[in-house]
């Protein structure tokens, strides 16, 4: 089983991806989740809003060659950021394109959970937080935006704001139980039992 | 004091508290599609687990199944490939999986309730957001990602944090030619598509008591459109009069102690709520969606809102769907030409919603031009509706009478939008390309809206055609 691995600190080149309610059909289309992996779906992310239907660049910001750059990605994202699909194809996409952390005014609940077992924070800071923050990088988008996920902050050059995580999201991350299986297997036994007691598994007889 | 139906059955599925705060919540019913879950099986198969209790898992296939033909293999060759995975995986974890051959195959929200596999008092987890639908028999049910499939496949059970809960009551009466969809739309539109985050919605009142059970499946399907996860209806006697005798519901002799145990799952007249909201049924007209979210809907009778009208951090999401779907603000949605009718989805995909949509297509012939699908839910509800003559009723006014689907709903089978075709669809989701063309529309509606529209060619008031009154 998966080593813990504690998310305390994701840094990387941040990526401003504005409007309220981008739900996950747009994030990920659907014709792309026709596979039995989630290998090779980074290049998909946002496809149709990055390509017409010649296949040519509409100026999409994951393709704008100031937003370009290697290694891990920090998003910035406005209202209920993954909402509509419960696909987990939309967090595997964006975490194969580079995002490994999403600073945001509000996130969808599926979506969230579904970054939360990826070992992906999303982070919710206040909607001026987010505007000032959104308007630094698109000024200058070469710094390093730190999320600090123990300390609940992101920090652009001189600019740092307060980013906060539910406590059990916080708690998942920053002490490595994200990825949820190890612990529930761990309980089985209580399982068990939970389940005894419930009059439907025993199909109500007895 | 008082107890929510979401309270006593977390309380009752509670393992333990997780050292994170979760709760790990035991699942009684999972629910398993093929666009979901073949990452989670090898998951699985790479960690060495196997699920501790297989029979509490059902599988079917429904989003890249062809409508058309069952013809193995498949034209397309990648849903060939999901068929076969889903076919293995559940053959190596003992899981029973409903296939085209089994007479019980059909999109999986339709197929829960209709076998019984759905029952109150139960939590059910699905990798599909609409899980909500099942909500409507009093079971906790939600939507989930492919990790936690993986987690449910692994030990029965979620880390998963209590929700807030709000009571949406509807009261009074639905006018004629007012249906569940129009509520459900309605009640979005006012809550907004983020309004139901963090929230289970209770859904209440007259009209909901009032509901049959497929009605309130309607509702219940597209809380996640609101932003709640979960939303659900308290057990009655229809609830208990639906589940009699279906296949898996509880045998004769122990139904009486299970409809006892469902009905005390029902929230406590005293409970306590994080919130409540009203709407009066009466008020509600029947109502389309014009923009890029379930949200953005209106009245037919009224025009397409102005951006004025919006607050400032909704403008911008309008302004979108007015390019988007290419509409003038203040003008009226009555009358825009639609090139594709699509009557079926997990939203409105069952019998009743089938004889809705046949009572308007009596009444006519399918505008040339305009193509028009009936896509039944399930296998079940197609055989049902065929004893009824339904598929005759729509063939002979000119509709495609299908094979059972979530067809395009989503798009992920033949089944598809082209171009900037406009689609009169009884589906739940209006986001942009969500119908298989990158830049087709959706209107969302009821099925006999779908219906009226598919024989004028274009969005009409139903009750012009089926009177007011016969609600
Ligand atoms: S009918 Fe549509 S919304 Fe329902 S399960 Fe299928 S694809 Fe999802």
């Amino acid at each position: 089983m998966a080593e813990l691995i504690r998310v305390t600190k994701v840094s990387g080149r941040p990526i401003p991806l504005r409007g309220n309610d981008i739900d996950t059909d747009r994030i990920i289309p659907a014709r792309f989740m026709k596979a039995i992996t989630f290998d090779g779906l980074g290049q998909y992310s946002f496809y149709d809003e990055r390509f017409d239907a010649k296949g040519q660049q509409k100026g999409h910001i994951l393709d704008d060659p100031r937003f370009q750059a290697k290694g891990t990605r920090v998003a910035i994202v406005n209202k209920n950021f993954g909402c509509g699909s419960s696909r987990e194809h939309a967090p595997q996409a964006l975490m194969r394109w580079g995002i490994k952390a999403i600073i945001g005014e509000s996130f969808a609940d599926i979506f969230f959970g579904n970054c939360v077992a990826l070992g992906v924070p999303c982070m919710t800071a206040s909607e001026a937080d987010v505007n000032v923050l959104m308007a630094a990088v698109e000024a200058d988008p070469t710094g390093e935006l730190v999320v600090d996920v123990q300390g609940k902050t992101a920090t652009y050059g001189t600019l740092k704001v307060t980013a906060s995580l539910p406590p059990g999201a916080y708690s998942q991350l920053t002490e490595g139980t994200w990825d949820a299986t190890r612990i529930l297997v761990q309980g089985i036994e209580q399982v068990r039992t939970t389940a005894k007691a419930l009059p439907y598994v025993r199909n109500f007889a007895g | 004091m008082g107890k929510t139906l979401l309270d006593k059955v977390w309380d009752a599925h509670a393992v333990r508290e997780l050292p994170s705060g979760q709760t790990q919540l035991f699942i009684g019913l999972h629910l398993i599609h093929e666009v979901t879950s073949p990452q989670a099986f090898q998951m699985l198969r790479e960690q060495g687990l196997m699920p501790p209790f297989p029979e509490r898992s059902f599988a079917t296939v429904d989003h890249i199944i062809p409508t058309d033909t069952r013809q193995r293999p498949y034209l397309d060759e990648q849903a060939e490939g999901m068929m076969s995975a889903i076919e293995r995986n559940c053959r190596e974890f003992g899981i029973r999986l409903f296939d085209a051959t089994s007479g019980h195959q059909g999109i999986v929200h339709v197929i829960g309730p209709e076998l019984g596999l759905t029952q109150p008092g139960m939590t059910v987890a699905c990798g599909d957001s609409h899980t909500s639908t099942h909500g409507a028999l009093g079971a906790v049910a939600f939507g989930i990602g492919t990790s936690q499939v993986r987690d449910v496949l692994a030990s029965q059970c979620l880390a998963m944090q209590r929700p807030k809960v709000r009571r949406v009551e509807v009261n009074g009466k639905l006018g004629g030619g007012v249906y569940a969809k129009d509520v459900t739309l309605h009640v979005i539109r006012k809550l907004g598509v983020k309004g139901g985050v963090g929230f289970a919605y209770e859904y209440a009142g007259e009209v909901l008591d009032a509901m049959t059970m497929e009605e309130r499946m309607t509702i219940c399907n597209m809380s996640i459109e609101g932003g709640a996860r979960l939303g659900y209806v308290n057990p009655d006697q229809k609830t208990v009069d639906y589940l009699r005798g279906r296949e898996f519901a509880p045998a004769v002799e122990h139904f009486d102690a299970a409809s006892t145990w469902w009905r005390a799952m029902a929230s406590d007249a005293d409970a306590t709520y994080s919130d409540v909201v009203r709407f009066d049924g009466a008020s509600i007209a029947p109502t389309v969606t014009w923009g890029i979210n379930p949200g953005q809907a209106i009245g037919v009778d009224e025009n397409i809102p102005m951006p004025s009208s919006f607050a400032e951090d909704e403008r911008e999401v309008a302004e979108d769907a007015y390019a988007y779907m290419d509409l003038e603000p203040g003008t009226p949605l009555r009358g825009m030409k639609i090139d594709v009718a699509f009557i079926g989805s997990c939203t409105n995909g069952r019998l009743s919603d089938l004889r809705e949509a046949a009572k308007v297509a009596r009444t006519g012939k399918v505008k040339p031009g305009v193509k028009a699908l009936v896509v039944p839910g399930s296998a079940a509800v197609a055989e049902a509706a065929e004893k009824e003559g339904l598929h005759e009723v729509f063939r002979a006014a000119g509709f495609e009478w299908r094979l059972p689907g979530c067809s395009m709903c989503l798009a992920m089978n033949p089944d598809k939008l082209s171009g900037r075709e406009v689609c009169a669809s009884s589906s739940n989701r209006n986001f942009k390309g969500r119908q298989g063309s990158p830049s087709g529309r959706t209107l969302l509606m009821s099925p006999a809206m779908v219906a009226a529209a598919a024989i004028e060619g274009a969005v009409v008031d139903v009750r012009d055609i089926l009177g007011r009154n016969n609600g």
